[in-house]
C-alpha cells in the first residue's frame, strides 16, 4: 500500500488510524478487566450509601478532582503522609473513579475519619478558619441548598443505573435512598463523601 | 501484577507484545530497503510546485530505531512485561497478595518495601533511643524537638495550626490549658489513641434560659456583668446538668462545686479565659444549647509509639518553653 494511496484516501487514513489506536488498547486496556486485582473489590470495600453517592455528586461537580487527586503511590513519602498506598480493588465500586491527576491539595484517598465531620464543615465553608495558608476555594454555598433538590434529586434511578454496571446496591437501599437524604445538605452530604475515603485500608477506623 | 482470570490472557499479552515488536522491525527493514536515486520525488505536488523527495531514511536514525527495538528485548528479559512473566530481576515496584477474601497484604521484595525499609532501619535505632527517654527531657532536645516538628507540620497543623495555637473548636496547645490533661503521659494518651468530645445539647431550654446560663458562664471570667441575667443563670447552670461533666471531682465522688473543667470527660475548664470555641456570648449561647461535637483521631496505628512519643514532647515543649 503506497503513501499516497492512504494520504489520498481520507476513509482509509481513518480506518488506519483506528486501527493503531485499537492495537494499543487490546494491550494496554483490555486485559485490565480479566485480573483478579482489578476487578475483586478488597475485602471489606463498602458501597457508597445514598449520602456518599449524593457527596460524591457534590465533589464532581464542585471540580475537587481538579487540585485533589485520590491515588497514593507505592511511594514510601506518600505512605508517610497519608497511609496505605492505593489498590486497584478499592475502587471496583467508582464509576468513573476519581483519581485526578493534579495535587495542588493534598491526595484524598485515605482522608476518611483523618478529621472530625466538624472540621471537615469548617474547612468547606472557610478554609482559612483552620488552615490559615490554605489557597483553597470556600464552599460556602453548600451549606444553603439541600441535597435532595440537587445532588440527590434521583439518587434511586443513580443507584439503580449504578447497579447495572455491578454495584450490588439492594432493593431495599435504592427505596430508602430518598429518605436517608431527607434535610441533609449539599455539606453534610459531601462530608459523608469524605469520611468513607480510603476506609478499607485506612489507618483511622 | 498480573493475575489473569485465565492463562488465554498471558498468551494474548505475550502474543501481542512480540508481534508489535515484530511488526516494528519489518517496518523498519522495509523503510531501509528505499534506495536512494537522485532528483526522486514522492510523485504529488502541493501549492503548485512543492515536491518532496523521496529518499531512504538516514542510516544513524534507522540504526537508532533498530537500538530501540534490541533495547527493549532487553528489557522484557529483565522486567516484568511478557504476560505473567515477572522478569530475571523480579522487579516490581509493590507487591501485594490478594487473599480469597480480599485481604491486602504486602510482601517483601518490592521496590517499595525495599525503600520503606531502608529508611526504617536507620530510622528505628534513633527512635527507639527517643522513646527510652521521658517526654520533659526529649523536649529539651534540639534534634528531637526538630523531628518533633516536622511530624507536627505533616500530621498536626490541619487543625492545630502550624504555629500550634489552633483554632476556633481546635484546642491551642502552647497555652498550657488542657481539655485532657496537660501530664506527659496524658498528651501521649491523647495522641495515640484520640479523644471524642461531647457536650449535649440543651434544646429543650428556653432561648432566655440559655442566654442566662451563658451570662454566667462568661462572668466566671469577667467577660459579662449583667448581674441578673448572672443570678438567674447560676441557679439554672446548678439546677441543670452542667456540673456533671465540668465538675472535676464529681466522678471521684467530691464535688467541688465549681466548673474548673474534668479531664476525664474532655470538658473545659468554665472559669479561665479559654475558649474553645469563643467568648461572643451568642456562641457560647449556641453552644449551650446545640451542643458539641468534635474529635481527634488516634495515631498509633498510623504512626507507631516512636513518632507519637516524639510528637508528644513536641507538643510538651510548646507550653514548657
Amino acid at each position: 500500500m503506497s503513501q499516497e494511496k492512504i494520504e489520498k484516501n481520507v476513509a482509509l487514513l481513518i480506518v488506519c488510524i483506528l486501527l493503531a489506536v485499537i492495537w494499543g488498547g487490546l494491550l494496554e486496556i483490555t486485559p485490565l478487566f480479566f485480573q483478579t486485582s482489578t476487578t475483586t473489590p478488597v475485602k471489606g470495600l463498602a458501597v457508597y450509601d445514598a449520602e456518599s453517592l449524593a457527596g460524591r455528586e457534590v465533589y464532581i461537580r464542585e471540580g475537587c478532582y481538579n487540585c485533589h487527586s485520590q491515588m497514593i503511590r507505592p511511594f514510601r513519602a506518600e505512605t508517610e503522609r497519608y497511609g496505605h498506598y492505593s489498590v486497584a480493588g478499592e475502587f471496583v465500586f467508582d464509576h468513573p473513579f476519581q483519581w485526578g491527576s493534579k495535587r495542588t491539595g493534598p491526595d484524598l484517598h485515605r482522608v476518611g475519619g483523618r478529621y472530625s465531620n466538624e472540621w471537615h464543615q469548617a474547612h468547606l465553608f472557610n478554609p482559612r478558619d483552620v488552615v490559615p495558608e490554605s489557597n483553597m476555594p470556600s464552599y460556602f454555598w453548600l451549606a444553603k441548598t439541600k441535597a435532595l433538590d440537587t445532588v440527590g434529586r434521583d439518587i434511586d434511578a443513580k443507584m439503580r443505573a449504578l447497579r447495572i454496571v455491578g454495584v450490588p446496591y439492594t432493593d431495599e437501599q435504592i427505596s430508602e435512598a430518598r429518605a436517608k437524604l431527607q434535610g441533609k445538605t449539599e455539606a453534610d452530604v459531601l462530608v459523608a463523601y469524605l469520611q468513607g475515603l480510603g476506609k478499607t485500608l485506612s489507618n483511622f477506623q | 501484577m498480573s493475575d489473569f482470570t485465565s492463562e488465554f490472557w498471558n498468551f494474548y499479552v505475550i502474543g501481542i507484545v512480540v508481534l508489535s515488536l515484530l511488526a516494528c522491525l519489518i517496518l523498519l527493514w522495509s523503510q531501509g530497503s528505499v534506495t536512494y536515486t537522485a532528483g526522486k520525488t514522492t510523485g504529488h505536488a502541493w501549492d503548485e510546485d512543492l515536491e518532496e523527495y523521496n529518499n531512504p531514511m538516514p542510516k544513524w536514525w534507522s540504526l537508532l530505531f533498530y537500538l530501540t527495538v534490541v533495547f527493549s528485548v532487553v528489557y522484557l528479559f529483565f522486567f516484568p512485561g511478557l504476560g505473567k512473566y515477572q522478569g530475571y530481576l523480579n522487579w516490581s515496584s509493590a507487591k501485594y497478595s490478594l487473599g480469597a477474601d480480599g485481604t491486602v497484604a504486602n510482601q517483601a521484595g518490592s521496590k517499595y518495601q525495599s525503600e520503606v525499609d531502608t529508611v526504617n532501619r536507620k530510622l528505628e535505632p534513633t527512635l527507639n533511643r527517643y522513646l527510652a527517654l521521658d517526654i520533659p527531657t526529649l523536649a529539651k532536645d534540639p534534634k528531637a524537638m526538630e523531628m518533633g516538628q516536622r511530624l507536627f507540620q505533616s500530621y498536626c497543623i490541619q487543625c492545630h495550626g502550624s504555629d500550634a495555637k489552633g483554632s476556633k473548636g481546635f484546642p491551642n496547645l502552647t497555652n498550657d490549658d488542657w481539655q485532657w490533661g496537660g501530664e506527659p503521659e496524658q498528651i501521649e494518651a491523647t495522641i495515640a489513641g484520640g479523644r471524642t468530645a461531647a457536650m449535649t445539647p440543651h434544646t429543650d431550654m428556653s432561648d432566655e434560659t440559655v442566654k442566662d446560663i451563658a451570662n454566667y458562664v462568661l462572668s466566671l471570667s469577667g467577660e459579662s456583668s449583667d448581674s441578673e441575667r448572672i443570678a438567674r443563670g447560676e441557679a439554672a447552670f446548678r439546677n441543670s446538668d452542667c456540673l456533671t461533666c465540668h465538675d472535676p471531682g464529681i466522678m471521684t465522688g467530691q464535688p467541688t462545686g465549681v466548673p474548673s473543667g474534668n479531664i476525664l470527660m474532655g470538658a473545659p475548664n468554665l472559669t479561665d479565659k479559654v475558649w474553645l470555641y469563643s467568648r461572643n456570648p451568642e456562641v457560647v449561647a449556641d453552644t449551650i444549647k446545640n451542643g458539641r461535637n468534635n474529635q481527634m483521631p488516634g495515631w498509633e496505628g498510623f504512626l507507631g509509639k516512636g513518632k507519637v512519643h516524639l510528637l508528644a514532647a513536641y507538643v510538651y515543649s510548646q507550653s514548657h518553653k
